[in-house]
């Protein structure tokens, strides 16, 4: 029978799940990314991304401490937040979540801690005073240096990077599941939901430290390590096309089945979600950087013109990694679980979960990132 | 010498703990007469559950008025409303349940024409495979012995994720204290052997409670005599809210 009008449960006048919802998967998307490819070089032994690998590192960090804030913003009693580690109920898969938090937490740190050892003694025997005093404690009052202890210190680093791996997918696949195990949701609920956000994650972590790289070379007139950039430009071509991909079966699976949830849903893709989801997460953010990377990859010519390029898809991409974040998590809350109607969301500007506050958490980790570089340099002297 | 003052010293200070410590627990203790809490043999014998009749619901909203009054229940949010159906000649189907019913229905939604109308009225499920408690990562969700979902809100940290996992949309945050909320079956009342506040205000008898393991209780005597369904069966939740003449329409 034909449903006319738009009807919606009366608790869904509301939006749970606001943008600190959809800033969370996002932000923890670049935490993971980022150490992927830092791992590339310390476990898979990429020479040529050598330049890169520690600068991944530390920004895997510094998106790392800022992931929880979204959430503790978002919770209705963020006082009672560590009640998830107090009292888990393990059939829950958010229950895990700070566990393999602090658990990642823990790896990233050492394996920054070890793979920045030889510095901070060399800059603890530079150094005089209260910077002297900071570094002692950093390096725990071990001054020893030589061929044996950095050797073992590489060792460390790539078992790290190797247990990292793991834990990194672990920590964001599991928010893919996390909406993806959701029956009652659905446009989430599909279990290629995980699968989605790993690739979408990588594609983000890639993106984020190419964009980075380039305009901090530029600014700061750095020559650019053109090796590392094209093979980041590479892979970013190559992980970006298996995640919009899965993104495009995913929908087309749902759409070939024809079940009573397409019905919904097609109104959802062509109507609430036409513009945020077709016209940019699809049309202009994806398929745009995909030629754009496609020329960059398989063409040869001039370098400046080519880094401008891979960092303007670089962006574009981080852009259609966030609305894909947005469409999956507002899209899903805007459907009825009546399967009549729609409900309305626009965040506030000032509100405590609005847009401003959303834009700040997204730059405060950039911010972070800046200061880190004083103590842990990750680029290249010149 | 010594010793022996040293033994008693020891001894004086002892008993003086013991006698603070006891003292202390008797003026600390309330003294208002201790609330009566069933032990959990006995609790295990009930299974609470719920008929809904929607051949004889006309849709006053008296039930969601009652259950706003009785649990305080905040603006905008329900803990049990009710819907309405009209389905015209073309076979069109509308469905509104306008500030949950709490007024009642006051226009059609078609001018004319109408050839089928019904009123549904919804409450929580209280699901024996519920994905609310499946999902709450503190376990501040859980399930009565007596068969009813509820919620430690000293304990619940407002993270939603039960709100977006119950299919039935039975939950909400309660943005004044942060926490989840829903219907509880009115369980200070029939902890107290009286009915919740819903199925009390019923006029028309539409809403049926009682003890699905006593195979003499009314709710099991109806449940045996009429066909009845459940709302989403395909979702494996396995609701205890029975509904009497369901129509495909409802979901």
């Amino acid at each position: 029978m034909e449903t006319a009008q738009n009807f919606l449960f009366p608790n869904e006048m509301h939006i749970y799940w606001t943008v600190m919802i959809v800033l969370y998967p996002y932000i923890t998307g670049m935490v993971a990314g980022a150490f992927i490819v830092s791992s590339f070089y310390h476990v898979f032994g990429m020479e040529k991304l050598k330049p890169i690998a520690k600068y991944a590192l530390v920004s895997s960090l510094a998106f790392l401490l800022f992931a929880t804030v979204p959430l503790l913003n978002h919770l209705g009693r963020p006082e009672r937040a560590f009640n998830i580690m107090l009292t888990p109920n393990f059939n829950s898969a958010m229950s895990g979540f700070g566990f393999v938090y602090a658990f990642y937490m823990l790896i990233v740190v050492l394996e920054i801690w070890f793979s920045y050892r030889k510095e901070f003694i060399e800059k603890y025997k530079q150094s005089k005073g209260f910077v002297k005093f900071i570094y002692k404690v950093l390096i725990l009052g071990n001054t020893n240096d030589n061929l044996n202890t950095r050797r073992y210190d590489n060792k460390m680093v790539v078992v790290l990077g190797a247990i990292g791996i793991p834990v990194a997918c672990i920590l964001h696949g599991y928010v893919g599941f996390l909406f993806g195990s959701l029956k009652a949701n659905l446009w989430w609920s599909t279990p290629l939901m995980f699968i989605i956000f790993i690739f979408s994650a990588i594609v983000s972590g890639l993106a984020v430290l190419t964009f980075l790289y380039l305009f901090v070379h530029w600014k700061r007139k750095l020559k650019i390590n053109q090796e590392a950039i094209d093979l980041m430009s590479k892979w970013l071509w190559g992980f970006m096309i298996i995640a919009v991909t899965l993104e495009l079966m995913e929908v087309l699976s749902i759409a070939y089945e024809q079940t009573e949830k397409w019905e919904i849903l097609h109104q959802l893709i062509y109507g609430k979600l036409k513009v945020s989801y077709l016209y940019l997460q699809i049309g202009l953010f994806s398929i745009v950087p995909f030629l754009i990377l496609t020329i960059t990859s398989l063409v040869k010519f001039d370098n400046r013109i080519r880094n401008f390029l891979i960092w303007l898809s670089s962006g574009m991409l981080l852009i259609q990694v966030l609305l894909m974040r947005w469409n999956v998590v507002i899209g899903g809350q805007l459907v009825s679980k009546s399967m009549r109607g729609f409900t309305e969301y626009f965040p506030g500007l000032l509100d405590k979960e609005g847009l401003l506050v959303s834009f700040l958490l997204i730059f405060i980790p950039f911010l972070l990132l800046r200061a880190f570089d004083k103590f842990f340099p990750f680029f290249e002297k010149q | 010498m010594d010793n022996i003052e040293r033994r008693q010293f020891i001894k004086c200070g002892l008993y003086s703990t013991a006698g603070i410590l006891v003292g202390s627990f008797f003026a600390f203790s309330k003294s208002s007469d201790p609330i009566e809490v069933l032990k959990y043999e006995d609790l295990l014998k009930f299974d609470w559950g719920y008929i809904v009749d929607t051949t004889r619901c006309i849709g006053c909203g008296a039930c969601v008025r009652a259950c706003s009054v009785e649990n305080n229940v905040p603006d905008t949010f329900f803990r049990t409303w009710v819907e309405r159906f009209e389905i015209n000649k073309d076979e069109q189907v509308r469905v509104d349940s306008p500030n949950g019913a709490m007024e009642g229905f006051k226009n059609d939604n078609f001018d004319t024409d109408i050839v089928k109308a019904f009123f549904v009225p919804k409450i929580c499920n209280h699901c024996q495979n519920s994905a609310c408690t499946q999902v709450c990562p503190v376990g501040a969700s859980y399930h009565s012995p007596d068969g009813v979902v509820l919620i430690d809100k000293e304990h619940c940290i407002g993270c939603g994720y039960c709100v977006q996992a119950c299919p039935y949309s039975c939950r909400y945050i309660d943005h004044k204290v942060g926490v989840a909320d829903k219907c509880t079956l009115c369980y200070h009342r029939i902890h107290k052997g009286e009915l919740p506040a819903c199925v009390n205000a019923c006029p028309r008898n539409a809403r049926i409670f009682g003890n699905l393991k006593d195979p003499e209780s009314n709710i099991r005597k109806i449940l045996h005599k009429r066909r009845y369904g459940i709302l989403k069966p395909e979702l494996g939740t396995n609701p205890k809210c029975f509904y009497i003449g369901l129509d495909m329409e409802v979901k």
